[in-house]
């Protein structure tokens, strides 16, 4: 049940110049599927929506919950200031989160660009050990977050990085990194398809060449989208996407991304 | 017993919130949003109903029993069914549903949505199933709500409000019809509808004569006048006015130099609309005599007693929603302990109580 709540800080660690991670005790803690998100509030009233950010990491046990997320303005650099013992009104869970079962079995492509690859790390978690995971992930430069652990979890599953100068993994777009996976594929497995299932977020651009690219090869492709929100539970339809059959709440080829998806099969969302 | 300023919430504080017959798991919701901290009885006075000065928060808006002064915006609460996930809503005077066309509409691109200094732009459009499903699926659960249900009707021209308004007659479980002459996203023909005072009459009047229930309209605070306007409305027969809708704006993301908003412009709304609001409602009370459900900004208590001293006889909570999904709760609970603490026994006194 979504809620919101106080939460209490329990670590904040600057992972690069603009990437944080924090990990905040809340009551829903084991209630949270992976894909799903939460709003983070400010404490400054002058800033009043909340900052959707999606969850990486969920502790039933400890009761806590982590999210990785980048400043990208006034909101989130207040967020990044929180120190141990602080406080943040958060509300969630929130969205729908990745179909875990639906991958079970099976090989499953994680594909996560820039601030995309948060949501990935909690997919591998949920499906260690229950699904053949891979993964191709997208960063700017060699200066990447979430790497190390996404390998631990992956253990020998396969990954390929792919950055945007070429300091680190292969130079170009996570599409590359694809592609280079799909090299090493074919001699580990003797198999051509490098996935039956596949779970992208990322930006918009890379989302459409995923989605292309599993269609052209039988994949089935699940993406995570993005949209400015405001409410994050569903009543403003204030960050619709557009669909390629009626939405489920107003009939109209646009669903609330914080309320139908935020994750989506790939057939239902027109990226174009 | 004393009364003293202990016994009022302050607006935001991390205080809980008392007195609200909540279910225990609400109770827990509303004390988690506070801090999660536990909240020490002090002489509750009102606790166990031996309020030694009971408050009746009831009022009337054109006929329509509202058990409290409080209600919710159209187009910030859907139909009620996502905040029905956080609280009771029979707590609420009333739930005012978004905006209903006669068919289904797509509403504006995206980014429909963007921050200002405290507040928000919208370019949502609108967008809503029609009124058919709204019948099928959304009045079900509304009417079961326990609380007073208003519809908010939307349209590009006259006649597309008198389609919905049409269909909406008589049906039972809907107890007054707000009609939204004021999006600021939607234009017919380049003009917002409710501008022209000669307009507005004429919809009025078309509406009024085709609905069995109240006719409420929501006014635009995008005019030189508004007294004009609620004039207009009142000689075309409307039961209410509801304002203010919200006030047209425009952000520019400097750093892609261009619109945050697909449309460009967007309907602003949030606490730096308030003092415009107030002025509006103010202006409007004194020109009709129609009840007025005021809104604009309203975030806490002390904004809906500000609007009812102006003259509304209820307000509504609109962008506060979003922020705090337990907002109305605690206005409702402001309300009736600054009451109490003023000696006023029905919170309906309020209503264009301001002093010259």
């Amino acid at each position: 049940m979504k809620r919101k709540e106080i939460a209490l800080v329990k670590e904040q660690k600057q992972l690069t110049a603009e990437i944080f991670s924090l990990r905040l005790a809340v009551s829903f803690a084991g209630e949270v599927k992976a894909g799903q998100f939460v709003s983070l509030f400010s404490s400054d009233g002058r800033r009043l929506l909340p900052r959707p950010i999606s969850i990486c990491e969920a502790d039933a046990e400890e009761g806590s919950i982590r999210v990785v997320y980048r400043v990208a303005g006034k909101g989130t650099e207040e967020f990044s200031r929180l120190e141990n013992g602080e406080r943040i009104a958060v509300m969630g869970p929130l969205g729908n989160g990745f179909p875990l079962d639906e991958a079970a079995g099976k090989r499953l492509l994680l594909v996560g660009g820039g601030i995309g690859i948060p949501p990935m790390l909690a997919a591998a978690k949920a499906l260690k050990g229950r699904a053949k995971l891979r993964a191709a992930l997208g960063y700017r430069t060699k200066d990447t977050y979430l790497l190390e652990e996404m390998k631990e979890q992956l253990g020998s599953g396969l990954l390929a990085v792919s950055t945007d100068d070429g300091s680190l993994g292969v130079k170009g777009t996570v599409l590359d990194a694809i592609s280079a996976l799909e090299g090493s594929c074919g001699s580990a497995d003797g198999e051509e398809a490098v996935a039956d299932i596949l779970f992208a977020c990322g930006p918009k651009v890379m989302l459409r060449a995923v989605k292309d690219y599993s269609a052209a090869r039988g994949i089935s492709c699940y993406v995570s989208m993005e949209e400015r929100m405001a409410c994050g539970i569903g009543v403003c339809l204030g960050c619709v996407c557009r669909t390629t059959e009626p939405d489920g709440h107003s009939l109209v080829k646009n669903a609330r991304v914080c309320a139908d998806g935020p994750v989506f099969s790939a057939e239902e969302v027109d990226l174009s | 017993m004393t009364w003293n300023a202990k016994d009022i919430v302050s607006p935001g504080a991390q205080q809980p919130t008392k007195n609200l017959p909540k279910t225990g798991a609400e109770a827990q919701n509303v004390l988690a949003a506070k801090g999660g901290s536990v909240y020490k009885e002090q002489g509750n006075p009102d606790r166990d109903g031996k309020d030694p000065f009971p408050v009746d928060m009831s009022v009337e808006i054109a006929g329509v029993s509202l058990k409290n002064p409080v209600v919710t915006c159209s187009g910030t609460f859907g139909a009620g069914q996502e905040y029905s996930e956080f609280f009771d809503l029979s707590l609420l005077g009333a739930v005012t549903a978004k905006g209903i066309a006669d068919v289904a509409w797509p509403g504006n691109p995206t980014p429909r949505v963007a921050e200002v200094t405290s507040g928000m732009l919208n370019a949502i459009g609108l967008q809503n199933p029609g009124v058919e499903e709204f019948l099928k699926r959304d009045l079900p659960f509304l009417k079961n709500a326990g609380c007073a249900v208003f519809v908010n009707v939307v349209g590009h021209e006259p006649k597309e409000y008198y389609r919905v308004v049409e269909r909406l007659n008589g049906v039972e479980g809907i107890d007054l019809l707000e009609i939204n002459i004021s999006c600021p996203n939607v234009k017919a023909g380049g003009l917002v509808l409710g501008t022209d005072p000669h307009t507005v009459e004429e919809v009025t009047r078309g509406c009024k004569m085709r609905a069995s229930q109240p006719v409420m309209m929501k006014l635009t605070p995008n005019v030189t006048d508004i007294r004009a306007i609620a004039r207009a409305c009142e000689a075309g027969g409307a039961d209410a006015i509801s304002l203010i809708n919200t006030l047209t704006g425009m952000k520019i993301d400097i750093e892609r130099q261009t619109f945050a908003l697909a449309n460009r412009t967007g309907g602003m709304s949030g606490p730096c609309v308030k003092p415009v609001a107030v002025r509006l409602v103010y202006e409007a009370a004194q020109a009709v005599k129609l009840p007025i459900v005021g809104m604009g900004g309203i975030s806490c208590w002390e904004d809906a007693v500000e609007f009812m001293l102006a003259g509304a006889s209820a307000v509504s909570v609109g962008t506060a929603n979003f922020g705090n999904p337990y907002v109305t709760l605690e206005i409702i609970d402001g309300l009736r302990k600054y009451c109490r603490r003023h000696r006023i026994g029905h919170v309906r006194e309020l209503t264009g109580a301001v002093r010259p």
